[in-house]
């Protein structure tokens, strides 16, 4: 064992020395924990688990997910030509889309202006609205904006959509935001001094220097929002008018009768789809970075 | 983008977004019961009258009706339990649009016609009716299955092998009959009776879920509180279900389809509703949904199994259905407690 | 442009109001920024809410809505009983229990998801730069498939005849099927799998930020692993852990779907008392009641965690 009172500060220059080597790689031990590796293993394996069961059963022959008979793309076809599981999809779509992008519009904004600044009046409060959804429950705030919309509705006489994509932005706006806060409180301001330093207008310091830093917080919360429009049922399920049947609530119906293997297979198109959109994500964003 | 494109681009989509059924003609909004509608159905309407078709689930009355009062749902028709067409009309969310004018109101038999919830039919036309009981396989337990006691004194072979619906009124109404009680019952002597049986009872129950026919057919579950017709579908999977008809009594329904009071397509609804009221067309609605209509002539357009299955046509012995009608509002805040006690 | 030949009172004078000036351009941009978000929370979120404490004051309607007839019944009945003989009112702990039970259970879903998710944000956190895009990627990827579907597939790998089951008993293993489902434990596991990417993606977020020098300055000064873990690790990822526990412990307070449909459904959770009452129970007050004491639980629980946050400080800023 490396007697620890010789072990000089570790240096970034690599040495062909194969003492130093040696402390290195033990260094590169030390930071992990005992049973830290096994536990993500778990964890991984819990998270797979139901996926991959769901992904290779939505290719067997018959509708049982403990019993595969032959390989077969017959849900898929059924799915597809299924015209309830069909404009389900395309209205969660078009909602979350809407939804995920004034929310983090939004989010961006807000954080921005709350984050690495000095306590400024009206801070607690603006704090308190923007995690407002997240402290009640979904039932409460379904019922609420039910009756609210319906009151709207009757003096306005519009209808349509757009009531439940802004049900969607409200909540999706402070998952959005957390991330992003996250990821901006850890920025200090010094790189956009450097940059301010250097004659950047205020403009160029934000587009060039804290936009590209925040990316990753961006893109977080803006995955986050879309999720959990997707995902979402109970607000949904009581603010939704005619022709505004989400996934999940036509999932919730289908359960009731047994899930068919066709939600298995729309739900594996939906991962591949998302599956390519963010590797897609990731390839421009490693491809920028060099 | 400028400012000015920025607030053009929002404008548009907000009047998108907003306009809603703004070019509405030739259209219809139903609002039934989820996997409640033969889509044959809906193709035969919509080619017949060239009017285009949405069609939304709910899975409660009660889900329904709080959307509809809260207003301005876009829908036109809805298909509420008789109960609920009672409580509807009362508070005015329904159309009077008068099925008993409509040129197919012939067909409709005759003991559909004055019913507690809509004496003469101004309101509705019969969607399906049919019975709740429970179904039970033959082959876990063998003995008598026409009673309550399966559900309220479970016999060994059945205890944390049933399950039970998540329905207010159907668990604490199937008490009442158990021990001979009247429904919409005020009497705090019987509550407090059948609030401890129930209490007891649930320690053999496994769940209580509406999701009826995948309980039994996933072996979840041997015995379930359900409907005829989920019954039926139930044992096309596992065939040693039967359905029983309890001594004691069950409850009897009627699904109702009408016309909502703030319809937006007024006479594409009352088409509907003349429609259904055709023979071939009611028994398309039975085909698919596995329950009775209220239309007669069907019959002769309804598929064999379902004119003999011993869920549909009840056996000579069996007590008549009990349709229970909407209760007042002390009895129903009593039943509340007890059901939240039920499931503290 | 300053004048470089004034005395300098003025030139003091001119700085301040300078300062001033900007601070309020600073002032005005941040409100600015702020704006569309909180006027959407505020219209779409927070006034609906103001319905609820409204209604909760209320008297039910028959058959649902409301009557305009001022009321505490509704608080009353939460704690206690109207005794039907002699009118007494009697302590009842029927909705404390219910919401004990939530509680409960939300606070075990969040331990739990933490004891998963924090060694899981920190394998990701400690693997090198190149590859950890990689893995947060394969962290996330499941939560990508929609909850329902992914609850339904626990459902159908743990119930009686179901994957495990069914090849526990088809090696010989058992011969009678373990009973998983419907019981607590399966309630755990479908909220956990829920909200696990709540609690490892903040925790990565504050521990990608750590400094791994200083955990091997740790280990130059002596320190056990274990000490390590408690006094630098842990510490720095402090807001992780917060905004991790926060995220998963309030949702799971209002969670009921899944619950109902691993749980089996004999057991009221908070949000199916509160859907009752505005569906079946028609009663309104008593439900906006029941959502805003839920409310208070929450903004008590929260109140707990960033104090327990702030105790420790941002040490690292």
């Amino acid at each position: 064992m490396v007697d620890p009172r010789n072990t000089q500060a570790p240096t970034t220059v690599a040495s062909s020395d194969p003492v130093a080597r040696k402390r290195r790689s033990k260094m590169k031990d030390l930071r992990k924990q005992p049973g830290f590796d096994t536990m993500a293993w778990i964890c991984l394996f819990f998270l797979y688990g139901p996926i991959v069961m769901l992904v290779v059963f939505s290719f067997n022959d018959n509708r049982s997910v403990v019993i595969w008979t032959e390989f077969s793309l017959r849900w898929y076809v059924a799915a597809f030509e299924n015209d309830g599981i069909r404009k389900a999809t395309l209205v969660s779509l078009q909602v979350a889309t809407v939804s995920t992008i004034l929310a983090t519009t939004f989010a961006t904004m807000a954080a921005l202006a709350t984050t690495r600044v000095r306590p400024f009046k009206g801070q607690t409060l603006a704090y308190a609205v923007i995690n407002q959804p997240l402290m009640v429950p979904e039932i409460v705030t379904a019922v609420a904006t039910l009756a609210f919309f319906g009151i709207i509705k009757q003096i306005f006489n519009i209808n349509g959509i757009g009531f439940l994509m802004l049900a969607h932005t409200v909540f999706c706006i402070p998952f959005a935001y957390m991330p992003i806060r996250a990821r901006l409180e850890d920025m200090n301001l010094t790189l956009e001094q450097a940059a301010a330093d250097l004659y950047a207008t205020p403009v160029q310091v934000f587009r060039k220097v804290t936009m590209p830093l925040m990316a990753p917080g961006i893109v977080a919360g803006g995955m986050l929002a879309f999720v959990v429009s997707l995902d979402d049922v109970i607000i949904t399920l009581l603010v939704a008018g005619p022709g505004e049947t989400t996934l999940p609530v036509y999932i919730l119906g289908q359960i009731r009768r047994g899930i068919t293997p066709e939600i298995n297979a729309v739900s594996t198109v939906l991962l591949g789809l998302s599956v390519v959109l963010v590797s897609i994500f990731f390839l421009i964003g490693n491809k920028k970075r060099a | 983008m400028t400012k000015t494109t920025h607030s053009m681009a929002a404008t548009l989509a907000a009047a998108v977004a907003f306009a809603g059924p703004a070019w509405a003609e030739g259209e219809l909004n139903i609002y039934n019961w989820g996997n409640y509608t033969n889509p044959k159905l809906i193709e035969k309407f919509e080619a017949k009258f060239d009017i285009e078709v949405n069609l939304d689930g709910y899975d409660s009355n009660e889900i329904m009706l709080a959307k509809v009062r809260e207003g301005n749902t876009g829908y036109d028709i809805v298909v509420p339990s008789d109960s609920t067409v009672a409580i509807m009309i009362e508070q005015g969310l329904l159309a009077e649009v008068k099925p008993n004018e409509m040129e197919n109101f012939k067909n409709m038999d005759p003991k559909w016609v004055d019913v507690y919830w809509d004496a003469g039919r101004n309101y509705s036309v019969p969607w399906q009716w049919g019975t709740t009981a429970f179904t039970v396989d033959t082959e876990v337990y063998g003995g008598d299955i026409d009673t309550l006691a399966l559900l309220f004194d479970t016999p060994d072979e059945l205890k944390g092998r049933i399950n039970m619906l998540s329905d207010m009124g159907e668990v604490i109404n199937a008490a009442l009959r158990y021990k001979g009680y009247d429904r919409c019952n005020s009497n705090n002597e019987e509550l407090r009776d059948i609030t401890e049986m129930l209490i007891e009872a649930k320690e053999d129950w496994r769940t209580m879920d509406y999701a009826t026919i995948e309980k039994l057919t996933s072996g979840d579950v041997d015995l379930s509180q359900t409907w005829n017709g989920a019954a039926m579908r139930a044992r096309e999977q596992r065939p040693s279900l039967v359905y029983a008809y309890p001594v004691e009594g069950f409850t009897g329904w009627m699904d109702n389809a009408a016309v909502l009071a703030e319809a937006p397509n007024m006479e594409n609804a009352k088409l509907f509703l003349n429609f259904i009221m055709i023979p071939e067309n009611a028994a398309l609605i039975s085909d698919f949904a596995k329950y009775a209509n209220g239309i007669t002539g069907s019959e002769e357009f309804m598929s064999e199994d379902l004119k003999t299955a011993p869920e549909i046509v009840m056996p000579a012995s069996a007590p008549a259905p009990d349709f229970v009608k909407p209760c007042p509002q002390e009895v129903t805040d009593m039943y509340n407690r007890i059901w939240t006690k039920l499931k503290q | 442009m300053a004048d470089l030949t004034a005395d300098t009172g003025s030139t003091a004078d001119r700085l301040a109001e300078a300062r001033r000036q900007t601070e309020g351009a600073a002032r005005h941009r941040r409100w600015q920024l702020l704006a569309p978000a909180l006027i959407t929370i505020g219209i779409f979120g927070l006034f609906p809410l103001t319905i609820t404490l409204l209604y909760s004051f209320l008297s039910p309607g028959t058959y649902g809505g409301i009557t305009w007839e001022f009321s505490t019944n509704a608080y009353v009945q939460f704690l206690f009983e109207r005794d039907i003989f002699d009118d007494t009112l009697q302590f009842s702990s029927t909705y404390l229990s219910i919401y004990g039970r939530s509680i409960g259970l939300a606070f075990g879903a969040t331990v739990g998801a933490l004891i998963i998710g924090f060694p899981t944000a920190y394998f990701i956190a400690s693997k090198p730069l190149e590859q950890r895009n990689l893995w947060l990627f394969l962290i996330t990827v499941p939560f990508w498939v929609n909850l329902l579907v992914r609850t339904y597939a626990i459902l159908l790998i743990i119930r009686d005849e179901g994957m495990i089951n069914l090849s526990l008993m088809g090696l010989g293993i058992t011969d009678k099927p373990i009973g998983m489902l419907y019981t607590d434990y399966a309630v755990f596991a479908g909220l956990i799998y829920s909200y696990l990417p709540f609690m490892v993606l903040p925790l990565y977020a504050s521990m990608e930020k750590l400094d791994f020098r200083l955990v091997e300055a740790a280990y130059d000064l002596y320190a056990s692993r274990f000490q390590v873990l408690r006094h630098v690790i842990i510490p720095m990822a402090k807001p992780g852990i917060v905004a991790g526990c926060i995220l998963v412990f309030i949702p799971g307070l209002g969670a009921y779907i899944t619950p109902e449909l691993l749980g089996g459904g004999k057991e009221l959770m908070i949000g199916n008392l509160i859907a009752l009452q505005f569906s079946g129970s028609r009663n309104w007050p008593f439900g906006s009641a029941a959502a805003l004491i839920l409310m208070v639980v929450v903004m008590v629980s929260l109140i707990v965690y960033v104090r327990y946050s702030g105790k420790e400080g941002n040490g690292h800023g």
